[in-house]
């Protein structure tokens, strides 16, 4: 059993922990892993052309940069702020869990660039909660702003990623596709997306839970605060 | 009959229209750079097929080296301004969202469709690539409705297109670089290597043993790469395949996808995973860095734990 191709997997880490170009770092990973495994380099880059060209449906996708840059010029991002904006929601737990289904559904249908870190919740999502918790809470200090905001960092991401694999033409359920393909196994990404289902769900659970207690930890961090 | 080769050419055209776009835009410093790449993907799109493996992968090598070594750059980015898109979204409504959800419903709606109508004996679509031929439907007839509603030439949306592509810049290509590079892996036998390890050290007798490892090892695997899609080929090649589904006879879409969403729990946990995890708390103003993903910890690790249990439940079963 040669063990040398394993190389490859610590370059890998290596090259991504110090911060080095992802790009640059797959291409000597790349190299490492053939020449471990006595391939020849050349050998190494007609296998890497080749997987490249039968893997081209995972850049698929960005077929839709068009539309979504068409609609963003007609302000389709701001026309969904005005929508978030309209749910008023009482407390900045339940505005954040609202988001929390917005994005997972708008995620679910494919639509994942309609959220974001810099584009839904550093201008809107993080505001209306940290304004939601003051009028509940009063003047609130900068560590429980800071609360507030990372849970609606977090909701961002949680929706994102346990809404998406529900849609069938994301990259990933065309990746896991494209790999059983390999292994001999051809399968619908119809089959795949309702399989994400289950724990779609209870990702929203279980994040929904925690962003429905979220109110009371801020007021017992409030309470704490005050003497 | 439409397939994948009719896509492939309506995608390397966009690109190539990106290329275009790009090498014109005198606001970017590194125009050409920017060119260069959208045309090499162009090329990769629309004769991938007949260049052969090393002139492919040369291509590949020249993406990288164009994208790694900071060789594109950023043009003045939106035309229009902030107070013009608020107006706009006003006076539009929600006939924006349109063109947007019209993309998923043909998608879906064409998933079940497309593959059955036939013309002269021939079915319209290639039944086995039917829901990518559907998702470019989609999005085509979301880009004609999108410029009727808009009132705009399609040059605008391909050159709005192609502003996105430049403020993805090479990140466009990582997926798709990295579903390679698990070829490459396959072919190297790191996944066996990874498999020969994990069968010899782990107890991996029994069915619940197997399905245990392989979406702890995606967690722990995806936090170490940044990234589920580099671990995935690694992880199913070394578990997933030859034991979950060859052994002990579990069904491989079960296996994938929840293998995936277990993947995820580990991007969750990780500051690899640079752009969901450490951009946020920039954004946000955040002392700590790793606030974000210290909120994102007790999610990951109950949904983890579900992950193993579903699979192991329903792997076996369907």
């Amino acid at each position: 059993m040669n063990l040398w191709p394993l190389l490859a997997i610590a370059v890998l880490v290596v090259g991504f922990a110090a911060g080095l170009n992802p790009l640059i770092v797959i291409l000597i990973t790349a190299l490492t892993a053939g020449v471990a495994a006595g391939i020849a380099p050349l050998q190494v880059l007609g296998a890497l052309g080749r997987a490249f060209n039968s893997t081209r449906y995972v850049s698929l996708i960005w077929l839709i940069l068009p539309v979504i840059g068409l609609l963003e010029r007609e302000g389709l991002r701001e026309r969904a702020r005005i929508l978030i904006g309209r749910m008023r929601a009482a407390s900045a737990g339940r505005i954040i869990l609202m988001y929390l289904a917005l994005r997972q559904i708008t995620a679910a249908l494919g639509l994942t660039s309609l959220g974001g870190a810099a584009q839904m919740v550093r201008p809107i999502v993080a505001p209306m909660a940290e304004g939601a918790a003051e009028s509940r809470l009063g003047a609130i200090s900068e560590g429980v702003r800071h609360v507030v905001r990372a849970y609606a960092a977090s909701a961002d991401n949680v929706g994102a990623f346990f809404g998406e694999d529900i849609f069938i033409a994301i990259s990933s359920i065309l990746l896991i596709k494209g790999f059983l393909a390999q292994s001999g196994y051809h399968i619908a990404p119809f089959r795949l997306s309702v399989w994400a289902i289950p724990t779609a769900l209870l990702a929203f659970a279980i994040h929904g839970v925690r962003l429905w207690r979220l109110d009371a930890k801020l007021r017992r961090m409030v309470c704490e605060e005050r003497p | 009959m439409i397939g994948l080769g009719e896509v492939y050419a309506l995608a390397g055209a966009m690109f190539a229209a990106f290329a275009l776009f790009s090498v014109r835009d005198r606001s970017n410093p590194k125009r050409f750079g920017n060119g260069a790449f959208w045309a090499l993907l162009a090329v990769s799109f629309l004769f991938g097929s007949q260049l052969g493996d090393v002139v492919n992968g040369a291509l590949v090598v020249a993406l990288i080296l164009l994208g790694g070594t900071g060789a594109m750059g950023r043009g003045s980015q939106q035309r229009t301004s902030p107070e013009e898109r608020a107006r706009r979204a006003e006076q539009r409504g929600n006939a924006l969202f349109v063109p947007a959800l019209l993309i998923p419903l043909i998608a879906v709606a064409g998933t079940f469709t497309l593959g059955r109508i036939r013309l002269d004996g021939a079915p319209l679509a290639d039944p086995s690539e039917v829901t990518l031929v559907a998702l470019a439907l989609g999005i085509v007839v979301a880009l004609i409705v999108a410029l009727a509603q808009a009132k705009a030439p399609p040059q605008a949306a391909l050159d709005e297109g192609r502003r996105l592509a430049d403020m993805i810049g090479w990140a466009l290509v990582l997926p798709q670089l990295l579903a390679s590079l698990g070829a490459v892996f396959a072919l190297a036998g790191v996944g066996t290597a990874v498999g020969h390890i994990a069968t010899t050290w782990l107890p991996l007798g029994r069915p619940f043993a197997a399905v245990l490892v392989y979406c702890v090892g995606m967690a722990l695997f995806t936090m170490v790469m940044g990234n589920a899609f580099a671990a995935f080929p690694v992880m199913t090649a070394a578990i997933g395949v030859p034991l979950i589904v060859q052994r002990f006879g579990g069904d491989p879409a079960i296996m994938g996808a929840i293998g995936m969403l277990s993947g995820f729990c580990g991007t969750l946990v990780t500051p690899m995973a640079a752009n969901f995890n450490i951009v946020p708390a920039v954004l946000l103003e955040l002392p700590d860095r790793n606030a974000v993903i210290k909120v994102q910890i007790p999610t990951a690790i109950a949904l983890l734990a579900c992950n193993i249990v579903l699979m192991a439940v329903l792997v076996f079963r369907y």
